[in-house]
């Protein structure tokens, strides 16, 4: 089965802190990591190549240093792994992020199997994998928490979470599944894969390598924009309660009391 | 566009002209606000009045047309109901293939719908069903696509609707505009806006509108539909949250906050961390990936007070919040503060409410 996962390098939330007074990211110190629910599809990617064969191709579009995610992909075990990276891709929204992975899986030839993560934790809008199977005209199947072989391989019995449970689909291949947390527990790398991947060839792919229209990618290929930001107000009493703990709570009680809370 | 790596990006890495754009679309062609509603089991979900609401407010001010669309099976006298909150029109498909979501189907008669009416605004609810066929309309129209926003409005100038969500460069807010494409879409988490009165004299027109067979198809099947009702109070219902932050520190103090909401009869709410951890169950997880509350009283414990926190509990009437940091962004918007270490306070507090609760 040819796989293609799609991954994203994401700055790891547990590491970041907010400059507060300019209400900005502070960049020093913050790691890059694999999207945390992409970690999850590309497990889900080489548990099937290893039962049913075949090879798993690991995608990401994004800055040079992207790199450093698909070594991390290909010592857990990717057969394959490719950078599209072109300052011509910067401040992609989804559109033309689908738009760019579309002509990469394209090129690489089209696969069985498309796997993304739910969202990514950074932008949060979870819009690219559907997008994705829409542009080759794929089923897609969101939020998958469970995955059944059927057929020797050409369709898949999956358990997706909708808003109130589940619901158990039959999908035939070639489709697109993003993965959600639950469906697996991610391998981790094995000493062997790291040497590897440390000495693996990664290609980098720029707009004209994807044969890609420069009207669709990037900035150019995006329709939404950030008009602007702003700190949110908020109308509030912000009485701050002073003294001992035993006085801090006995004034909230005192409030609470008042307000018919208690 | 999230804009979030702006920061990180090198410098000149991106440059903002709006100049520099796709193609815009012919933008007068298209007219009207839709609100997109999902019914595959022929049911009306609460969030389609609160947005139709909303919507109606929106197409009020800019002088455009109100339309429901549902889409489902077995509707029956439903669509009229919506006419009650606001919609000047219902568009309705009623189909044995729309029973059962499909991602793919659901999307192609949206799509199909939206390239023969020209919408200039759909909007839909960021529910998971929602979030996962929305983001194929958008891609089939070529437009741009807003997930999960807080708030909407629309400028009575060119129609631009101002789409507001938490942007990841911190305490910010964004607000994202689709100026040069059509149709602006967005998904609107539920909950952020109230229903209006609903009025039951109004009258409006159910058109049915037929979609040709071949969009109805699908390689997938879906086989059966889990419905698991939750335990406990309903966060979303509930009077009194208490909502654990990292600043809980460990699951001793974790059981003492779990203490309280007991004595105080309340639902208990976590920041994204704390879910994150797997300390409490995902649902539990207030904010912009989570759920948005309005309780009469929150009581946060240790929470630092993130712009992506802090748009999920904007509705409640007083904000209580109790933080060892003075400077923590929660004291702007507390009603009352207390600055100290829960390890403290949190022992006096249930002492204190256990005693008021004896007394009476
Ligand atoms: C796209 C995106 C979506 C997100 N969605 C959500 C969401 O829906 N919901 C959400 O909650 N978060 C969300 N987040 C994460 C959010 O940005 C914050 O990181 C998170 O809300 C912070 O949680 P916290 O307040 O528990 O932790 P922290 O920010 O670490 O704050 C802990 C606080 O506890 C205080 N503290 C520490 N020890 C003590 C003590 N002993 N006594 C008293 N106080 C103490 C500290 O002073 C600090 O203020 C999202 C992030 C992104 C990027
Ligand atoms: N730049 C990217 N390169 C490769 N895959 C991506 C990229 N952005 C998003 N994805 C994939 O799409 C999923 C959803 O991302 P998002 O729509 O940004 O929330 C991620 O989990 C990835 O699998």
């Amino acid at each position: 089965m040819e796989i293609v996962v799609c991954i994203k390098q994401v700055p790891d939330t547990a590491t970041v802190r907010f400059d507060r007074e300019k209400g900005t990211i502070i960049r020093e110190g913050v790691q890059s990591i694999i999207n945390p629910s992409d970690l999850h599809a590309l497990e889900a990617g080489l548990s099937l190549r290893d039962e049913l064969g075949g090879k798993v191709t690991v995608i990401t579009m994004g800055p040079p240093q992207a790199e450093s995610a698909l070594r991390d992909a290909l010592s857990l075990g990717a057969d394959e792994a490719i950078l599209l990276s072109d300052r011509a891709f910067a401040a992609a929204d989804t559109l033309a992020t689908t738009y760019t992975l579309l002509k990469a899986i394209q090129k690489i030839g089209l696969p069985d199997l498309i796997l993304c993560g739910t969202h990514a934790i950074d932008g949060d809008t979870a819009q690219v994998g559907p997008g994705l199977a829409a542009r080759l005209g794929w089923p897609s199947i969101t939020q998958v928490a469970g995955l059944e072989i059927l057929d020797t391989g050409t369709r898949f019995l999956v358990k997706r979470l909708i808003e109130q449970g589940y619901e158990m689909v039959e999908v035939e291949l070639p489709a697109l599944l993003t993965c959600h947390k639950s469906l697996n527990r991610p391998r981790v790398p094995s000493l062997k894969a790291k040497m590897r991947a440390r000495k693996a060839d990664i290609p980098v792919w720029g707009h004209e390598d994807l044969g890609a229209d420069s009207g669709k990618i990037g900035i150019k290929g995006s329709p939404t924009w950030v008009d602007s930001t702003f700190v949110p107000a908020f109308e509030a009493k912000r009485e701050m309660l002073e003294g001992s703990p035993d006085e801090q709570v006995d004034a909230l009680i005192v409030r609470l009391k008042e307000s018919g809370l208690l | 566009m999230c804009g979030s790596c702006e920061d990180i990006c090198l410098p000149g890495a991106i440059v903002k002209e709006r100049e520099k754009g796709p193609a815009p679309t012919d933008i007068d062609a298209y007219s009207g606000i839709w609100v997109v509603c999902e019914a595959p089991d022929g049911i009306i979900p609460a969030w389609a009045k609160e947005l139709l609401s909303k919507a109606h407010d929106l197409a009020a001010k800019a002088g455009e047309e109100l339309t429901a669309v549902v889409l489902g099976h077995s509707l029956g006298e439903v669509p009229k109901d919506l006419a009650a909150f606001g919609a000047d029109r219902v568009l309705v498909v009623d189909e044995p293939s729309l029973k059962g979501f499909h991602d793919d189907i659901y999307a192609n008669v949206l799509a199909y719908m939206a390239r023969k009416e020209l919408p200039s605004v759909i909007l839909a609810a960021s529910t998971p069903m929602g979030r996962a066929y929305i983001p194929r309309v958008a891609t089939m129209l070529e437009t741009g696509l807003t997930a999960d926003c807080m708030d909407l409005d629309i400028s009575t100038e060119d129609k631009t609707l101002l789409q507001t969500r938490p942007t990841f460069g911190g305490n910010l807010i964004a607000t994202i505009t689709c100026r040069k494409h059509r149709p602006q879409m967005a998904t609107v988490r539920p909950h952020v806006f109230k229903p209006r009165e609903p009025d039951q004299a109004a009258r409006v027109s159910v058109i049915n509108f037929s979609v040709p067979e071949e969009l109805l198809a699908s390689r997938a099947k879906v086989i059966e539909t889990h419905v698991e009702p939750l335990e406990g109070p309903d966060i979303t219902e509930a009077d009194v949250v208490v909502t654990v932050g990292r600043g809980i520190g460990n699951k001793e103090t974790l059981e003492q906050a779990m203490e309280l909401a007991e004595l105080l009869g309340a639902a208990v709410g976590a920041t994204r961390p704390i879910t994150d951890e797997g300390w409490l169950p995902d649902r539990a997880q207030i904010g912009q990936t989570g759920v948005t509350i309005s309780p009469k009283l929150y009581i946060g414990l240790g929470v630092s007070g993130a712009v992506h926190h802090t748009v999920g509990i904007r509705g409640s009437e007083i904000i209580v919040a109790v933080n060892k940091d003075p400077e923590a962004p929660i004291f702007e918007m507390a009603t009352y503060g207390i600055v100290g270490d829960l390890h403290e306070i949190l022992p006096v507090l249930i002492d204190r409410i256990r005693k008021e609760r004896a007394g009476k």
